[in-house]
């Protein structure tokens, strides 16, 4: 291609958007949508997946509350047998005290509440380090049979049903993708069909003065890629300034929970760059497949 | 007038439509370089078919159409909008670019075949004053009269110099006195040796020029003179 023809090319199509600008901005509007949506789903998708990976590693330990009544050896004993357990990691003992001395810290001025207690009601605790959390179940069993231990507290279930949200999520979120994919390729091929329609005239006598191919469909298809991109870069645009937005929203509104929610949310910066190529890469596409869609019936003449 | 070999040639073409409606039926025609040919016929005789084969636009169900010996149902996709570039076309209703000027309208025959922006500046003007609209180079489609718009369309039939002219009903539109002036420029285009292929009702203009004659009825051709009026027949009324 020569660079005449290219410049050729691009004046077409940039003069024929001006003069449909109407039908462009309807087409960059709806690239522009769909993406949206898109990304919207897919930052859930990745939000979700992220708190249950984080929430994976957080909970991959075992608390064993120990019975009061039993000796200081006894103690040592059964933390020297935990650690021989398969598939546990390490293990870490806690006493009573320090158990009430961190509930008073977590509960900063509140703790005068706790003043008021007689007696000790924490337990002296181990806490067992797991080397996975599949393995959970196995170490739970064992470490039941052992006397002395009063109770075994593990954040199984709310894992488990984290990890059953993220794979229902995911599921969603990509058949939803899939389905605004093909929706999105509809109204752009149609937004297209139409201003082919409008220069169908155009096209025919191009025809017919023996104008190639190239010249033909290369304004539509620059026009269509175009407006994707229009369409993607505005998309990008707003949801990387929407979600910075959120983000901040939830940390300022929250101070307290400030290291929880920025903690299980992905940063914009993370998801930026895919979000970008996945953008472009959808949007260009769009744009081209509803430019090939709407010409592939117009160059029959 | 200039004449060269045979442009043009038919062989027991046929074309039908749905296997139901044949359109013209065992065509067999030559036409020479440098003619200048009258198509005539009532509406649905087979002219429109007739151009559309020659242009390619549709094909033939039986026989072959040859353009410089070479069959044009062969050419491949890809090479029609060559060969289409060696005929210039003429609508009835001119098919004009409305958002274009007429000079724009002109020089976009020449851009869609790549000819450099020097070439396009010089020989749009030379095709302008051909057809008389030196002076209406940046008026718009519809700031013209009937005539004033098919004398652009012609222009821009023929910036590209094609071999063959094809003009159907050129005149269909207008009013006698300007279909004069249509009538004029195209055989002063045939003069120059470009083969002209008109499709008309206007029985005045094929009685006066007094041309080759192929006259069409019910997709068969009944008639081929070498010179010769609207019709055999003594002109009633």
């Amino acid at each position: 291609m020569n660079p005449k023809k290219i410049k050729y090319i691009f004046k077409q199509a940039l003069k024929s958007m001006w003069r449909n600008r109407m039908m462009g901005l309807a087409s960059v509007g709806s690239v522009t949508a769909v993406l949206i949506i898109l990304g919207f789903v897919l930052i859930v998708v990745l939000n979700v997946n992220n708190v249950a990976l984080v929430t994976k590693e957080t909970f991959d330990e075992i608390a064993v509350y120990l019975d009061d009544d039993i000796s200081e050896d006894q103690i040592k004993e059964m933390g020297d047998s935990f650690k021989e357990i398969d598939g546990v990691l390490g293990v870490a003992f806690q006493t009573k005290d320090y158990a009430l001395d961190k509930l008073k810290e977590d509960w900063g001025k509140d703790s005068f509440l706790l003043e008021g207690l007689r007696v000790n009601p924490l337990p002296n605790t181990y806490i067992v380090q797991l080397k996975d959390v599949s393995m959970s179940e196995q170490v739970i069993s064992k470490i039941e049979t052992f006397e002395g231990v009063e109770d075994v507290q593990y954040y199984k279930d709310a894992v488990n049903s984290l990890i059953k949200i993220a794979d229902f999520v995911k599921r969603l979120g990509a058949g939803l993708i899939i389905m605004l994919l093909l929706i999105s390729i509809f109204i752009i091929s149609n937004t297209i069909k139409i201003t082919v329609l409008n220069r169908h005239k155009e096209i025919e006598l191009m025809q017919y003065i023996g104008a190639t191919n190239g010249y033909v469909r290369g304004p539509f298809m620059i026009e269509g890629i175009l407006l994707g991109l229009i369409g993607s870069l505005v998309a990008i645009l707003i949801i990387s300034l929407g979600y910075n937005y959120i983000i901040n929203y939830l940390a300022g509104r929250y101070v307290a929970l400030l290291s929880g929610i920025s903690g299980y949310m992905v940063g914009v910066e993370m998801i930026l760059n895919d979000l970008i190529i996945i953008f472009l890469t959808i949007g260009i596409g769009i744009g081209i497949l509803g430019s090939l869609v709407s010409l592939k019936k117009f160059l029959s003449v | 007038m200039v004449r060269g070999g045979t442009v043009i040639e038919f062989n027991n073409v046929s074309k039908t439509y749905k296997k139901e409606f044949t359109a013209v039926k065992n065509i067999n025609l030559k036409i020479d370089k440098g003619e200048f040919i009258f198509i005539v016929g009532k509406s649905g005789a087979g002219k429109s078919t007739l151009i559309k084969l020659l242009l390619r636009e549709i094909s033939p169900s039986e026989g072959t159409i040859n353009y410089n010996g070479l069959d044009i149902n062969k050419i491949r996709k890809r090479s029609v909008a060559e060969y289409r570039r060696k005929i210039g076309f003429v609508f009835q209703d001119y098919r004009l670019l409305p958002k274009m000027t007429v000079y724009e309208n002109v020089a976009f025959a020449m851009e869609m075949i790549c000819c450099s922006a020097k070439s396009i500046r010089r020989e749009v003007p030379l095709v302008l004053s051909m057809v008389g609209l030196s002076d209406k180079a940046k008026y718009y489609p519809d700031e013209l009269s009937g005539g004033e718009q098919q004398r652009v369309a012609i222009a821009r039939a023929v910036i590209n110099k094609p071999e063959t002219i094809i003009a159907d009903e050129p005149t269909g539109n207008l009013d006698p006195e300007t279909s004069k002036e249509i009538m004029k420029i195209l055989t002063e285009i045939n003069k120059r040796g470009t083969t002209v292929i008109m499709a008309t009702h206007d029985r005045e203009i094929v009685t006066r020029y007094q041309k080759r004659v192929i006259e069409l009825k019910h997709g068969v051709i009944i008639r081929d003179i070498k010179a010769g009026g609207y019709t055999d027949e003594p002109k009633e009324n």
